[in-house]
């Protein structure tokens, strides 16, 4: 490998990301169901030996692909859906085959749980939960406030990573990214939330403010939460990366409809992971066919 | 003039509970009680605050479908990177969803069906924003198909969102914000007037029976005035007319029947 010529030059490749990660990791993946996910990077840890993994996530095929391929041990989520497919079949299949183990949360208590991480805190007090079966199934714990109120609240657990994976619009090599699009979800809170943060990019430009000095307010995060960075065209797909592309409802249909036929993932992992991402994306049109999905209308 | 459906009554129930003096976001999950949010928006709440279904708050509500030309007009920005902050856990918004299972406490089950936590007969969609939904801010529900699989015998199979169930309580918890409106089926209307916020029906739409309702109900109703639905007038109706240029909501309930029954 070349040394790194600069300092602070986080440039690495999808597999140099995938090694430093390792079985039993808690993983954030961010973005929300069909949108925003790295799915370049998933496909990447689909491709390696990784297991075990506990993944926190909002979810959509991120977390049905590493459930079919049998990559996780245990689920932290609020919802995995597709959108238009509102249920995750192969999330599905795996929920009712008994085979990972799960801590169901509230899509707010979910970043609650991620703030508490990033602030290096054990907890954050809430009300949600309480009147639900959430604290029951979740062995989630109950604190009194100190105060003259008294009131008895869920003590929200920090949902500390290992690392989080996330796909942006642009980044530098030194990790200042740009999210664009109308939503950032919760990505800046999966950076913070984690000991490393990996960023999949569209762009990878040199010095941004070279660039695009003028998107300065989509640095949604600091570079100082940024690990590595990788420039992977496309990497959202086939979920959305507004404004570069929507998902891809078609590829999303393909893959929900196999999991009834032939309902085998080995049988299918090569048409939605493939050998390598440049095959994949080969396989699917090329980048440019990524680029030319239309975006949703709600 | 011509027929009123079925659904046009409900998006009319709909837009009833909606009703407001407040400036508050409603969400309406689903074609029927989003006409029903938007109808309320552009007659008697005008507080009432719509996204566009993403991002963005419009002061005239998106219609449904594919806009041709339509172009939203953006006055506001609530993205969901915000929204617990702006819209849910500041009691500012009345959501209207359609839960799997509901039950007498007014508790609901979106997540899973029968088995156990840890292997479910049936995984749904999981709780989503409901619990945070349900103990912060007002919540209706619309129920297209009423029967006694969707309001069950006993209880929801997994609480999803918090109901008025007093095992479920917490000494020193506080359930101040639990705030059930109404529910809206294809045969009457519900609210949670009844003893000791016990659900109770409150009108019935034209030519349904109490008992009728009772019989396809796995639980015990309270019977309120039992008066019959309102009708929508001609201006209700353009208003949705032009939120649904596509007729969506004719899709809605099982054959898209008139509101009043044929004889």
């Amino acid at each position: 490998m070349n040394a790194p010529a600069k300092p602070l030059d986080k440039r690495m490749s999808a597999t140099e990301i995938v090694g430093r990660l390792s079985d039993g990791m808690t993983i954030g993946i961010g973005g929300w169901g069909p949108r925003r996910k790295p799915m370049a990077l998933v496909r990447e840890i689909l491709r390696s030996d990784l297991k075990d993994l506990t993944i926190v996530a909002y979810g959509g095929a991120d977390v049905g692909m590493l459930c079919a391929a049998g990559k996780v041990k245990k689920l932290v989520f609020a919802f995995v859906s597709l959108d238009a497919i509102p249920l995750e079949p192969w999330f599905r299949k795996a929920r009712e085959a008994g085979q990972i183990e799960v801590l169901e949360l509230d899509e707010g208590m979910f970043q609650w749980g991620l703030k508490a991480a990033a602030f290096g805190l054990p907890f954050l007090p809430t009300r949600v939960g309480l009147g639900t079966d959430l604290a029951e199934l979740g062995g989630l714990k109950m604190v009194q406030s100190p105060y003259a109120d008294g009131e008895v609240l869920i003590a929200m657990p920090a949902l500390r990573l290992d690392a989080a994976i996330l796909h942006v619009n642009r980044s530098d090599w030194r990790g200042n990214v740009q999210l664009l699009g109308p939503d950032a979800y919760y990505d800046e809170w999966f950076a913070k939330a984690a000991a490393a943060t990996y960023v999949s990019c569209e762009e990878l430009v040199d010095r941004i403010e070279d660039h695009y000095p003028d998107d300065a307010k989509a640095n949604v995060f600091e570079r100082c939460f940024v690990t590595g960075v990788v420039e992977m065209p496309g990497g959202a797909h086939p979920s959305s990366l507004p404004p570069a592309y929507g998902w891809d409802m078609k590829a999303l249909k393909d893959y929900a409809n196999a999991a009834k036929d032939p309902g085998d993932w080995a049988a299918v992992a090569d048409r939605f992971v493939g050998a390598s991402e440049a095959a994949y994306l080969e396989s699917i049109g090329g980048k440019e066919a990524v680029a030319a999905l239309p975006l949703p209308i709600f | 003039m011509r027929d009123i459906t079925l659904a046009e009554l409900c998006i009319l129930a709909c837009s009833e509970a909606f009703r407001t003096d407040r400036e508050i976001i409603a969400t309406g999950i689903g074609p029927v009680p989003r006409l029903g949010a938007g109808l309320a928006k552009l007659t008697h709440s005008p507080g009432l605050m719509m996204t566009d279904g993403e991002a963005f708050l419009v002061e005239e509500p998106i219609p449904l479908g594919p806009r041709g030309d339509y172009r939203p007009k953006v006055g506001g920005y609530l993205p969901f990177s915000r929204f617990f902050d702006s819209a849910v856990w500041s009691g500012r918004r009345h959501a209207m969803v359609t839960p799997t299972q509901i039950d007498r406490f007014g508790q609901t089950n979106l997540s899973q069906l029968g088995g156990t936590h840890r292997q479910p007969k049936t995984q749904m969609l999981g709780v989503r924003g409901f619990p945070g939904n349900s103990i912060y801010h007002a919540n209706s529900m619309f129920v297209p198909f009423h029967s006694s699989r969707v309001f069950v015998e006993g209880e929801v199979d997994m609480v999803s969102s918090a109901g008025y169930n007093p095992a479920k309580r917490v000494a020193g918890g506080n359930y101040s914000g639990i705030d059930l409106k109404r529910i809206i089926t294809n045969l009457c209307v519900i609210d949670f007037g009844g003893t000791d916020h016990a659900p109770r029906v409150v009108s019935l739409h034209p030519g349904v029976s109490f008992d009728e309702v009772q019989a396809a109900t796995g639980f015990a109703l309270e019977a309120g005035d039992l008066g019959e639905t309102a009708m929508p007038d001609a201006d209700a109706l353009a208003i949705i007319d032009r939120l649904d240029p596509h007729n969506i909501r004719a899709t809605v309930i099982k054959d898209n029947p008139t509101a009043r029954r044929a004889a």
